[in-house]
């Protein structure tokens, strides 16, 4: 059996699925979210280097190396968030992080 | 040349209404009397001519769409002719008049400018006025008429500081709007796929044939909308059941009494039913109608007038009589007739009504005769023109010749005329007519003796400073008064006797299959020639004898009919009836929709909903905004999970 766009989908789907459950299913650590966030990119990511092999078209895959290295600026600049906001209000559980309101 | 006269009165409103600040107050009122003058002395011109046929002079286009093709244009045959004389003439001496009779007015504080606006009015009216005579199609005459309704409107209500004047106004607005309805109506039902006279008096006979269906029922359709064309004239010449806004009217200045609520306006239903005669000719049930409207409305108004006290009030319900008796002509298939009489008319009742705009300013704004007396040597030129003014009304001359005053020619000729219809309804206008002429002698006279004769009554202080009108307001008595002695006389050729055919030409349509009275009204039997010549004798005698050689009788009378004179003083009680069947219900409907309609249900649904439903929602709107970063996820992808499911199912399709 070969391994043909469908698997590579499925793996993808799977992956994005996972991310979404983990961000509001998850009421610990919010650097959980953080990294759900960067399955969910990972999971695109598949999905576009799939697609572009399966149509022999290299933008696909050029689109990924971008999406990498924002996924990357992102983490950098979520973590610093992260680190900032803990030596304000001393932890970073998903329960405290509730001042995202008028 | 007809487009002069047509235009001069509406150049002179525009630039004394929005330039007299830059001309000045006094030029304003020269320039519009100037432009009037100018009118005049062109329309006589014009009267003159002769049409054979109606000759057409298109000033633009108006209105096309689809079949409905109308011009703008002026129509200028016999009835257009007369009527133009009439109101230029007519209009231009109380433009003269009012220069002298609103030089001041107690109505109005030192300083404050009410004159231009007058004249504006004035000259807007005649404009109006003239558009409505010289119409092409009926799309142009309802312009003409309703134009003639806001002139009225604005000069009733001139004196806007006083409550009565604003109320008389929307009265007569209102009373207008029932008749204006019907003529609407008359005009929409356009049976002849168009509205222009040349086409329309075509169709006669051939709408005559055709039935058609109103309110339920089936009609002849050239009856219907003869039927319809007459509710408006009727609202609007005052006739019985419409006529409660005349009197009111007085409220105006008293030029504009003569102007509008005498000599032009008012006549102008009497004009309708003249011009409309290629139609009315076919439809004899409307006729009959009109006649008996026509000579009720000359009985009723003649009784009212025998009690009244305010001068104007007499002379607006002999108006509203004499208004009745060109019905009743026109009714029995004489327009010509009638439009004598509405020639006549406008000469002696413009000059009584200016007459008593002159006694009101030299009696310093009273209007109860019940204070005037003893005038005639204070104000002998005022008194002469009344003079002639009552004999012209009364109809006074000798019968069987041809030596008279205006009134008496063409009143009797339509007293003539109705006994020569020979129907039912000609019968009855007959004694109705005969009786109403008695009762015209009576209050005339009864005017004039209160006024100049007797002792002097009232405040002491008022008669010693009576004093004689200028000569500005004199000058237009004068004109009138030799209308007022001449135009029966010389008239009676062309309206009434040999000259009738050839002079009015084809302006007037009579259908000869069935309608002699013209020809019967002159072989009438020698008492029935008589009888308006005795009724005006009998009238005339009862007021001298009234209020000359026995004062004492009036008073007794009114005792001891104390009911009759209570009737007639509250007017037959019409606007107590009004006011109980349709102003009271109306204000009735009107508070209930302004208290539960407004109030309730907009009022309070829109409270209901500002107040209950929306802060509900924004207290569940503020549920969601928990704060939690995890909540605005779920949101987000929901959203976008129904977003990509719509754009996949719709894709497709849209």
């Amino acid at each position: 059996m070969s391994i043909g766009l469908e698997h590579y989908l499925t793996v993808a789907a799977m992956l994005f699925v996972i991310g979404i459950f983990g961000i509001f299913l998850n009421r610990k650590n919010i650097i959980v979210i953080l990294m759900s966030i960067e399955l969910m990119l990972l999971a695109v990511n598949i999905n576009m280097v799939a697609f572009s092999s399966y149509l022999g078209d290299l933008a696909g895959q050029i689109f990924t190396l971008f999406i990498l290295t924002v996924a990357a600026a992102e983490a950098a600049i979520g973590l610093a968030i992260l680190v900032v906001f803990y030596r304000n209000r001393g932890s970073i559980d998903v329960q405290d992080v509730n001042v995202m309101k008028g | 040349m007809p487009s002069i006269i047509l235009f001069a009165p509406l150049i002179g409103a525009l630039i004394a209404g929005f330039g007299w600040r830059i001309i000045g107050e006094k030029n304003a009122q020269y320039l519009t009397t100037g432009l009037l003058g100018l009118a005049a002395l062109l329309s006589w011109v014009v009267f003159f001519k002769h049409y054979e046929t109606a000759e057409t002079f298109t000033i633009m286009r108006w209105v096309e769409s689809g079949s409905l093709n109308v011009d703008w244009a002026i129509r200028m045959d016999r009835l257009t002719q007369i009527m133009l004389v009439v109101v230029t003439t007519v209009s231009s001496l109380v433009h003269v008049y009012s220069l002298g009779y609103m030089a001041d007015d107690p109505q109005w504080k030192e300083g404050e400018s009410y004159k231009p606006r007058f004249f504006a009015y004035l000259s807007f009216f005649t404009f109006a006025m003239l558009m409505l005579v010289t119409s092409d199609n009926l799309l142009q005459m309802f312009f003409g008429w309703e134009g003639v309704g806001v002139a009225s409107y604005l000069l009733i209500g001139f004196y806007y500081k006083k409550p009565s004047a604003n109320a008389a106004a929307i009265k007569a607005f209102v009373v207008n709007r029932v008749g204006d309805f019907g003529f609407a109506l008359g005009i929409f039902f356009y049976m002849t796929d168009s509205i222009s006279f040349a086409v329309i008096f075509e169709q006669g006979h051939h709408l005559a044939e055709v039935q058609m269906e109103f309110l339920g029922m089936e009609f002849v359709a050239v009856e219907i909308i003869a039927f319809l064309l007459f509710i408006g004239a009727m609202g609007k010449s005052a006739q019985l059941f419409l006529h409660t806004w005349l009197p009111d009217a007085m409220e105006g200045p008293t030029p504009v009494s003569a102007l509008i609520h005498a000599a032009t306006m008012v006549t102008a239903g009497v004009f309708l039913v003249a011009r409309m005669s290629p139609i009315f000719e076919y439809a004899p049930g409307t006729l009959t109608f009109v006649t008996v409207i026509g000579a009720s409305t000359a009985f009723v108004a003649a009784t009212i007038g025998l009690v009244q006290n305010d001068i104007k009030r007499v002379i607006a319900y002999s108006t509203m009589s004499q208004l009745g008796y060109m019905f009743v002509a026109a009714g029995v298939g004489v327009y010509q007739v009638a439009m004598f009489h509405l020639f006549t008319h406008a000469f002696f009742k413009a000059m009584l009504f200016l007459g008593a705009g002159s006694v009101i300013t030299a009696m310093h704004h009273e209007q109860d005769m019940r204070n005037y007396g003893a005038l005639r040597k204070k104000i002998p030129y005022t008194f002469w023109a009344m003079m002639i003014g009552t004999l012209a009304i009364t109809g006074v001359g000798i019968p069987l010749t041809f030596i008279g005053f205006a009134g008496f020619f063409s009143k009797d000729a339509i007293i003539e005329s109705a006994f020569a219809a020979h129907s039912a309804a000609g019968e009855y206008a007959f004694w109705m007519l005969v009786v109403a002429a008695a009762m015209t002698a009576f209050y005339s006279w009864r005017l004039m003796f209160m006024t100049f004769y007797g002792p002097a009554k009232g405040d002491k202080h008022t008669h010693e400073h009576a004093h004689e009108s200028p000569m500005v307001m004199l000058i237009p008595l004068g004109v009138l008064a030799i209308g007022a002695v001449f135009s029966g006389v010389l008239g009676y050729n062309y309206f009434f006797g040999e000259g009738v055919a050839e002079w009015f030409g084809e302006a007037v349509y009579t259908n000869h299959d069935t309608n002699h009275v013209l020809h019967d009204a002159h072989s009438v039997p020698t008492w029935v020639k008589l009888s308006p010549f005795v009724a005006m004798l009998g009238g005339s005698l009862t007021a001298w004898l009234f209020y000359v050689a026995r004062p004492g009788i009036p008073e007794a009378l009114a005792k001891s009919n104390h009911g009759l004179y209570q009737f007639l003083l509250n007017k037959w009680y019409f606007d107590e009836v009004y006011d109980f069947l349709f102003v009271k219900p109306a204000k009735k409907l009107g508070t209930f929709l302004w208290k539960k309609g407004d109030g309730t249900v907009i009022d309070g649904g829109l409270n209901g909903l500002a107040m209950g439903i929306i802060p509900w929602l924004t207290r569940l709107a503020g549920r969601w905004q928990s704060g939690y970063v995890f909540t605005y996820a779920l949101a987000m992808i929901l959203g976008v999970g129904a977003l990509i499911t719509w754009f996949m199912f719709t894709r497709g399709t849209m």
